[in-house]
């Protein structure tokens, strides 16, 4: 039984039984059980930060570089000397930030055109769904580079520009649902009770259509934490002496045979969270999926 | 199907002009006038010649102004001359890289597609086995990994210890002198690693979508009616549900292209391969503004192309398309 | 030497090679192989990260095209081995008594690459083409300084000077132009910037864009003709990739990181493979400071900064102790070097007086420094792709925070750096490095004169006393005399602290084992390529 199937779809019991048979569905997915896993461990870690190491990610000690892990420096020191176990969980909250941030502003985007485009139809949408074609022609790498090297690579501009460049995959799901919801039966109920356009959009077609929104965020965040990394290979990702696992990843790459710890672990740590990430959103998707009904 | 051809063609050109309005305002976002770039460490070029230059670049005019002569200039195939000291036509410096990452490219499209596919319909048909599992982490691995690191480590391993690959370039120095067969080896070598890497970050999207396709198809109603008429399973699968989860799986060839050149950068930068990726990073860091719009524009415009071509192929495919049906 | 101290400014990414010296012999590890008889043939490999942009040396700046056109090309003369000035395209040259005319006798049956005499009109093309106005040149200020050049006949060359003028044989080491296939025409749109025709002891063969330039030994070259049949530059943009490419011998030679020096290189098998050498560079680096920036105004303040960073730190950290404390513009161990120089070194406690006395007194909640309620912050700003100039800049960060001044790090890449930053005068302190050149004469990066727009003085110095200096010491060629002004500006600069002059590294290269003949010396590995060899029995390519 889904959302869409029922007339007034904020029964509030109705969902919370729903909600109850995504969760079942979900946690059968052991893979994406083991991704939120991850994702809560991360957050913990990065929330937690000096609790957990007694190192600053910038105190920087030249007379000790490059040192391999020990029991004082449990990921070895770095070009400079600094812990790289704490400057991982310290680029953990950058990395995250980048992540969520840059994704939300995708998903506003998004939703926001999707939405539009879906209701109005017509000439809103032809227009809309023409702009979708035609940043989906771009390789969306080449415009990210361009701006961010013309410009400056702060963080900020690095999660705009991100947000700004990936709304498309959004903008399309959401019109899809929002054009098979805007025939339903409460949107016409919700309409000959002489509800107004942005009431109807906001309060009634919204919450239905963003199941998708929830997968391609995770993605999203997954997609945000890869591109950081390659921009910061390129040398325009988050400038030193701020950590984060695409430049720690990167200072490291001209030492891999020797100082093999700058280059495992953060490379690791990008894998097994972007991994993560993708494990979750498929296992929103095959959860949420109504047409999976075994 | 010629109706609907034309009608494609025809959206072509909002689409473009389009990409050139992106284009241009994404360059000119950044502050600082494009001409002063070019006399960068000149000490002495006099403050009237810069004042020429502007002017010879039209720069002193408003910019909607200069959006449409630069599109004028587009319609003739003038792409402008680069910024960079040796000035040479933007077109010219693009036209040379081109084949280099359309070639890169589209072997490893096609490898992808014809990795993915395969894999794609093995975890549908045995969904939940140990294999899909494994099928996902794998892909999902794939294109989890940072492009430039796996890279690195490839080379490391292949290139230095084990020694049975070149690490780098696109033909060893005595290529001239090799047989034709021995050339086309060569070249092969060069290119397993770039694409090998390439390809593995690629397959996760791609095979996913089409387990799901497969997944869907093979729950419609004429499959069990196929099964129902005795077919044998294998007939079932590779006759009836593969053509019909294929057909979606078509379009996906044409927004593949801009994700891979997207991508080239990385690798074509670490493997130090001369395509169109390398020569955009390098343009935009010198902020070689024609150069960096010309490509741009190429780039978009090939993914409109190969969109065409997938949309062809789609209706060639798609019997309603083809007799006319909507 | 102005003009390489110029382009030097250019130098964005650490090159391959610096050629550059001391006064001692590099220290090498011992050529491991027997010498063995000298053959002709096999390639010599290099790697570049930049590719050339154009191949007339006088219109690029950028070193990659700079490495190539070097073999192409000669000038009139040129350093040998032990930093000395030798004629090159010159035999032998007279300077008259006072020193305003130089006459250089030619060598006779020199051949330029296809084929024609090299003559004294070549060297007067040179020089017009040089000072002409509509040239885009950055190396025309040397030759302005000439009131006229003769060609009485066909191989000498009389040049007048409008005063003495010290640096002025040293000038004439720059590339000599073709002009029978240049003369009357349009230099810029000249085929010769992709297909140079030069002297030299190699021809470029083949340029194919963005992946090799191949050249080839010029047999008839006046000196000898190389024994390396050919000289292959391969462009490969990444540095780890050219690091792996050496490994897997797929190139010849190149300049080390420090780490990769000492610690990646040390294995039995490595060493058999290749020669490391090492020996001080011919650049150094700095922080410089805007003098016109009401924060830097202060000499006190200056001298605090100086002595808040510990600059034994920096070469710890970054160069891993392969460099040395760089206190002036000069290398350590030439004759212009001032050994006597007091240093304001590491002190702590000395820089939180100074600026106390500067009125840096209170410290807000974060431990900052404030004075009239603005807090002590400025930005260094540095150039992207050098990861050595980035480290230093970190732990000056460091240092600087424990005496209460906040600094931001700011990377930036080269074009917009140059154009909306050095040339607008915007910014706090730049972290960059300067390449020495062999004359001591430093007029165009600190006399008064130089701080126009787009100059290279531009941290705005004007020091009545160090012009004098500098106008005297380029105006005789007495070397005692000379020494004594440029003694003297080093104390001046040491006091004024414009700059804090942080180190002077050492050059790490590593070449392949076969090639033999190389003979290191205060200028370097590359002053004798010509009489570089592999063994037959040796030869790969």
């Amino acid at each position: 039984m889904t959302v869409q199937d029922s007339i007034m779809p904020h029964d509030t019991t109705q969902k919370s039984s729903l909600l109850h048979i995504y969760w079942q569905r979900f946690r059968r997915n052991r893979f994406a059980v083991a991704g939120v896993f991850v994702i809560l461990l991360l957050f913990a870690a990065s929330i937690g930060a000096p609790l957990i190491t007694p190192y600053h990610p910038g105190t920087i000690d030249a007379y000790h570089v490059l040192l391999p892990p020990s029991a004082d420096h449990w990921f070895g020191t770095d070009e400079l000397g600094r812990d790289v176990f704490t400057r991982m969980i310290y680029g953990a909250r950058i990395s995250l930030k980048v992540g969520f941030v840059a994704v939300g502003i995708a998903v506003v985007i998004g939703t926001v055109v999707g939405l539009l485009a879906g209701f109005y139809g017509g000439w809103t949408d032809s227009i809309l769904m023409r702009l979708v074609d035609i940043m989906l022609c771009f390789p969306t790498f080449f415009l990210i580079l361009a701006v961010i090297a013309m410009l400056e690579p702060s963080i900020w501009y690095i999660m705009i520009i991100i947000g700004v460049t990936g709304w498309m995959g959004v903008a399309r799901l959401v019109r899809a649902e929002v054009l098979s919801l805007r025939e339903r039966d409460f949107v016409m109920a919700a309409r000959a009770l002489g509800a107004s356009d942005f009431r109807i959009i906001f309060r009634h077609i919204l919450p239905n259509a963003m199941s998708p929104v929830l997968v391609s965020a995770s993605l999203g965040v997954a997609g945000a934490i890869l591109t950081e990394s390659a921009l910061s290979f390129l040398g325009i990702g988050v400038q030193p002496p701020d950590p984060s696992w695409g430049n720690i990843l990167t200072a490291g790459k001209d030492y891999i045979e020797f100082a093999w710890w700058l280059s495992l672990f953060p490379g690791l740590a990008i894998l097994v969270t972007v991994l993560s990430y993708n494990l979750v959103g498929e296992g929103i998707r095959d959860a949420l999926d109504p047409r999976l009904n075994q | 199907m010629v109706t609907y051809l034309l009608r494609r063609i025809l959206t072509l050109v909002p689409l473009l002009i389009g990409i050139t309005l992106i284009t241009f305002t994404v360059i000119h976002l950044a502050p600082g006038a494009p001409v002063e770039m070019q006399l960068d460490m000149n000490p002495k070029v006099s403050a009237e010649s810069r004042e020429r230059l502007r002017k010879f670049y039209g720069l002193d005019k408003p910019l909607h102004v200069q959006y449409v002569a630069w599109l004028g200039k587009l319609a003739k195939l003038d792409f402008g001359q680069s910024f960079a000291p040796d000035n040479r036509p933007v077109l010219d410096k693009i036209k040379e890289r081109i084949p280099v990452t359309l070639r890169l490219n589209i072997i490893a499209l096609i490898l992808e597609f014809a990795l993915a596919i395969p894999i794609g319909v093995y975890a549908a048909t045995h969904r939940d086995t140990l294999a899909d599992k494994g099928i996902t982490i794998f892909v999902f691995i794939g294109f989890a990994v940072p492009t430039f690191w796996l890279a690195l480590l490839l080379m490391y391993l292949f290139g230095v210890k084990l020694g049975w690959l070149p690490i780098s370039g696109l033909q060893s120095l005595g290529y001239e002198k090799l047989s034709w067969w021995g050339q086309l080896w060569d070249q092969a070598k060069h290119l397993v690693m770039p694409i090998g890497v390439a390809t593995f970050g690629s397959l996760a999207g791609l095979s996913r979508y089409m387990r799901s396709n497969m997944l869907e198809v093979i729950r419609q109603d004429y499959i069990t009616t196929a099964r129902a008429k005795g077919l044998s399973e294998r007939v079932v699968i590779y006759r009836h549900a593969l053509r019909n989860a294929l057909l979606p799986v078509i379009t996906l060839l044409g927004f593949s292209l801009p994700a891979l050149i997207g991508g080239s950068v990385i690798f074509e930068t670490i493997f130090a391969i001369p395509g169109m990726g390398q020569l955009f990073y390098q343009g935009v860091m010198a902020r070689d503004y024609p150069l960096v719009m010309g490509i741009l524009v190429i780039g978009a415009f090939l993914t409109l192309v190969g969109n065409l071509v997938a949309d062809v192929c789609y209706a060639l495919a798609d019997p309603r398309i083809r007799h006319g049906q909507k | 030497m102005m003009n390489r101290l110029l382009f030097c400014l250019v130098l964005a990414v650490c090159c391959p090679l610096v050629s550059c010296s001391t006064s001692e012999p590099p220290a090498q590890q011992q050529l491991k192989r027997e010498p063995g008889t000298p053959a002709r043939g096999d390639a010599f490999i290099l790697g570049s990260i930049g590719e050339p942009s154009n191949l007339i040396p006088l219109l690029s700046t950028d070193s990659a095209s700079h490495d190539v056109s070097g073999y192409v090309f000669n000038g009139l003369v040129k350093y040998d081995r032990d930093l000395n000035l030798v004629g090159d395209l010159a035999e032998s040259w007279v300077t008259s008594p006072d020193g305003l005319v130089i006459t250089f006798s030619l060598r006779r049956g020199v051949k330029w690459h296809d084929g024609a005499e090299f003559t004294a009109r070549d060297v007067l093309y040179t020089y017009r083409v040089t000072v002409d106005p509509a040239t885009p040149t950055a190396y025309a200020e040397d030759f302005k300084q000439v009131k006229s050049v003769e060609a009485p006949d066909a191989y000498t060359v009389r040049v007048t000077y409008k005063q003495a003028f010290a640096p002025a044989l040293a000038s004439w080491g720059v590339a000599i132009l073709p002009s029978h296939l240049l003369e009357g025409k349009d230099i810029m749109k000249s085929p010769l910037s992709r297909k140079p025709v030069g002297t030299g002891p190699y021809v470029l063969k083949e340029w194919v864009a963005g992946q090799k330039l191949v050249l080839e030994a010029f047999d008839d070259y006046f000196e000898s003709a190389p024994f390396i049949s050919r000289l292959i530059y391969r462009i490969i943009p990444d540095s780890s990739t050219m690091y792996m490419e050496m490994k897997a011998g797929g190139i010849d030679m190149m300049g080390l990181s420090p780490v990769q020096f000492a610690r990646q290189t040390d294995t039995q098998r490595f060493k058999s493979r290749f020669n490391k050498f090492r020996y001080p560079a011919f650049s150094y680096t700095y922080l410089g400071y805007n003098l016109r920036n009401p924060l830097f105004a202060d000499k006190r303040v200056r001298q605090a900064l100086t002595s808040a960073i510990s600059k034994d730190e920096i070469i710890q950290g970054v160069l891993l102790g392969m460099g040395q404390v760089a206190k002036g513009p000069y290398k350590p161990g030439t004759w212009a070097w001032n050994p006597t120089v007091k240093d304001y070194g590491y002190n702590p406690e000395r820089a939180a007086q100074l600026l106390a006395e500067a009125g840096w007194t209170k410290k807000n909640s974060e431990g900052i420094l404030v004075r009239d309620g603005r807090p002590f912050r400025f930005t260094i700003l540095t150039n992207q792709g050098n990861e050595q100039r980035l480290k230093a800049a970190q732990i000056i960060q460091q240092r600087l925070k424990a005496v209460g001044i906040d600094v931001r790090i700011r990377v930036i890449e080269w074009a917009s750096f140059i154009t909306n930053f050095i040339d607008k005068r915007n910014f706090e302190a730049v972290l960059l490095g300067w390449t020495l050149g062999q004359d001591p004469d430093i007029f165009d990066v600190w006399h008064s004169s130089k701080t126009g727009a787009k100059e290279l003085n531009f941290i705005g110095y004007r020091n009545k006393e160090v012009d004098r200096l500098i106008e005297e010491g380029r105006s005789t060629f007495d070397q005692e005399a000379r020494k004594r002004c440029y003694w003297r500006i080093q104390e001046i600069l040491a006091e004024d602290q414009p700059y804090t002059f942080l180190y002077v590294p050492d050059a790490l290269p590593a070449v392949s084992a076969r090639f033999r003949g190389i003979d290191p010396g205060p200028i370097g590995l590359m002053h004798n390529f010509i009489k570089w060899y592999v063994p037959k029995a040796e030869q790969v390519y």
